[in-house]
């Protein structure tokens, strides 16, 4: 990024960085060179193996039932009542993410302090731990024994923190790159110019940082609506009350009814990509306001 | 950035961890003992709880002629986890699961005869029974299944849903209604009014036990030996033998082209020298002559399994799994999957 990044009044349209899903093709209807054609043949391989194909046959069993099957399958009140409260769990959670993860991003950039190369390998630590792990952690902290005196475990709000933990690093960890690359001379020019604090960050800070901020949103949104092992022991898979759609997914194969938790798996994709699309559309249009 | 690879290199050691610990091969090689054949490796897949066990049999057996000269492949895991592994290509010539149905499902997919209940256990490798455990002292003052019902008492079970395992639970609390001359109408309501109390529905066995430990409910339905396993490790748990309650049958089978070393084996763990290992984790033996003596983690070591005053089975109370898994646990109209639906509205 250079400093012509930073000047969001008018931004043209092919500087936007991060992770623009329907970003442009720099020059329409230009050859690929042999390298390069390679390089993009690679890359489809690759993910087609890895993500394409998986995806196109969770689909495909979801459809095998049918549409009936399917649309029994995910009215079911328990499992409706799971895919609400996961959903409506994830979207909070990210929106605590994008405040307390700039937030933090911030304090590891800008400031300088005792125990910040502490802090930095802390924030990755609930990516390394196994999420079973982070479970039993969770309920002998936040659990019936709290040496904390916070007791969660079994109530709608275990979910919540479960998830909280979880998706912690992605905010932070894609903001703070495009955070440690800002010129900071735009901001003293700002400054110069007789714009407050607050304003220089509103005007200046915010817009450079959107698109990375919405890029860690979809992130930690995506893994949310997915997370199981964290928030297992700590929850108590209470029906209609605590059970999240991981677990409905799971007791659907356990009882070898894999169409079911195929149509589960389908709606929460499908809700994925609909967030995912509308918090890179909401970037784009906020980072045209400026 | 140092702390990336620094996090790539835990995960990295925590992967291969992981690896190494599903799949150790173990071997005993005793110079004194003639192997009566060539080498031979066998797979063993199983439910997670005998792993112990298991390692113990085998230790037996490879002082003997028959099993010197054979390493193991094993796999453990959650047992419906396990089960569908080997139907999708997971190697494995002796399985050993938690419920029947998990057999079954090889037997539909052409892996394991239909015939493979045709020994003096039925099939059965490993039993137990259905428990009630209490706090350390039971200041609830549990004493049997109608105390679970009572306002104010928090009970852990596993979810009948995610855990096979977790159904001898649910059975058992039904069973005991109609086999004590209840209606089926009363054993709904009673069945109800457990859920209804049910603090926290966790995964699997273990997780229960977990959840118990840190802290949840007054009481958790588990299985005798699972109760027996965590006072061997030092929990601080106690537990009631219900007059009626649930026997618990974890069966195990040979895969139809395993080498004849697997059978071998399961006659092996069958014998009395088998089921004292079984014995020793806790569980209940399923041969006559086997020693009990010296067991360890049991309330009362000069009588380590109490006999419970009626004993209900599956085959003879139930009907056997294939009746019972359509009435009480069919994913739209099983009684008890009805029943826990019902139990997060009426709050």
């Amino acid at each position: 990024m250079t400093s012509e990044t930073l000047t969001p009044t008018r931004p043209s349209r092919s500087w936007r960085p991060g992770s623009g899903l329907f970003r442009r093709e720099p020059v329409a209807g230009q050859r690929l060179t042999v390298a390069s054609g390679l390089g993009l043949g690679v890359a489809v391989l690759w993910f087609s193996l890895l993500v394409l194909i998986p995806l196109i046959a969770v689909i495909v069993t979801a459809s095998e039932g049918g549409w009936s099957a399917f649309w029994d399958a995910i009215t079911t009140p328990q499992t409706a009542s799971a895919i609400r409260l996961t959903v409506t769990t994830a979207l909070i959670v990210t929106v605590v993410n994008v405040v307390m993860g700039t937030l933090i991003a911030w304090v590891l950039v800008r400031d300088k302090f005792p125990g910040r190369g502490v802090l930095e390998f802390l924030i990755d630590i609930p990516f390394a731990l196994p999420t079973i792990v982070a479970g039993l952690v969770l309920l002998s902290l936040y659990g019936p024994r709290s040496p904390l005196g916070i007791n969660v475990a079994n109530a709608p709000a275990s979910v919540f923190l479960a998830f909280l933990f979880v998706t912690l690093p992605f905010v932070v960890r894609t903001v703070q790159p495009v955070l440690s690359e800002l010129d900071k001379e735009a901001e003293e020019a700002a400054a110069s110019l007789g714009a407050s604090r607050f304003t220089t960050f509103r005007r200046i800070v915010l817009p450079a940082l959107t698109p990375a901020i919405a890029a860690g949103a979809a992130l930690s949104f995506a893994r949310g609506v997915s997370e199981y092992g964290s928030l297992v022991l700590l929850s108590g898979n209470l029906p209609n009350r605590t059970e999240v759609t991981s677990v409905r997914i799971l007791a659907s194969i356990e009882n070898d009814n894999i169409i079911a938790a195929a149509a589960v798996a389908a709606v929460l994709l499908a809700i994925s990509l609909v967030v995912i699309v509308a918090v890179d559309v909401l970037q784009r249009r906020l980072v045209r306001r400026g | 950035m140092r702390f990336r690879s620094t996090a790539v290199a835990a995960l990295a050691v925590a992967a291969s961890l992981a690896l190494t610990a599903c799949s150790k091969p173990t071997s005993t090689v005793n110079a004194d003992i003639t192997p009566d054949g060539p080498p031979v490796t066998l797979n063993l897949v199983g439910y997670a709880v005998p792993e112990a066990a298991h390692t113990a049999v085998a230790a037996e057996w490879a002082k003997t002629s028959a099993g010197v000269n054979v390493t193991f492949k094993t796999s453990y895991g959650a047992s419906g986890d396990q089960s569908r592994a080997v139907v999708n290509g997971l190697a494995a010539d002796i399985v050993h699961f938690s419920v029947e149905s998990d057999v079954t499902r090889l037997v539909d997919a052409g892996l394991v005869a239909p015939t493979w209940k045709d020994n003096p256990t039925k099939g059965i490798l490993s039993s137990s029974v259905v428990v009630i455990g209490v706090r350390k002292g039971n200041p609830k003052n549990i004493q049997g299944w109608d105390d679970l019902v009572k306002p104010g008492i928090g009970i852990v079970t596993a979810n009948p849903a995610s855990s096979g395992a977790a159904r001898w639970n649910a059975l058992a609390a039904w069973g005991q209604v109609i086999a004590n001359g209840g209606t089926e109408e009363q054993a709904y309501e009673f069945v109800s009014k457990l859920y209804n109390n049910a603090v926290a529905l966790p995964g699997s066995g273990r997780d229960t036990t977990t959840a118990f430990l840190g802290g949840a409910g007054d009481v958790f339905l588990t299985y005798e030996n699972e109760a027996i396993l965590a006072n061997q490790s030092g929990e601080d748990i106690d537990w009631i033998y219900p007059d009626t309650t649930l026997r618990i049958e974890n069966p195990a089978a040979v895969t139809v082209n395993a080498p004849p070393k697997a059978q071998a084996y399961l006659d092996f763990a069958l014998s009395p020298a088998g089921q004292r290992a079984f014995a020793q984790k806790g569980f209940r033996p399923v041969v006559s002559g086997v020693d009990i003596t010296g067991i360890t983690g049991v309330k009362d070591p000069s009588n380590p399994f109490p006999e419970i005053k009626k004993l209900l089975t599956v085959d003879d109370d139930f009907g056997g799994w294939a009746a019972l898994t359509k009435k009480f646990f069919d994913s739209k109209t099983g009684i008890i999957v009805q029943i826990i639906a019902a139990t997060g509205k009426a709050q």
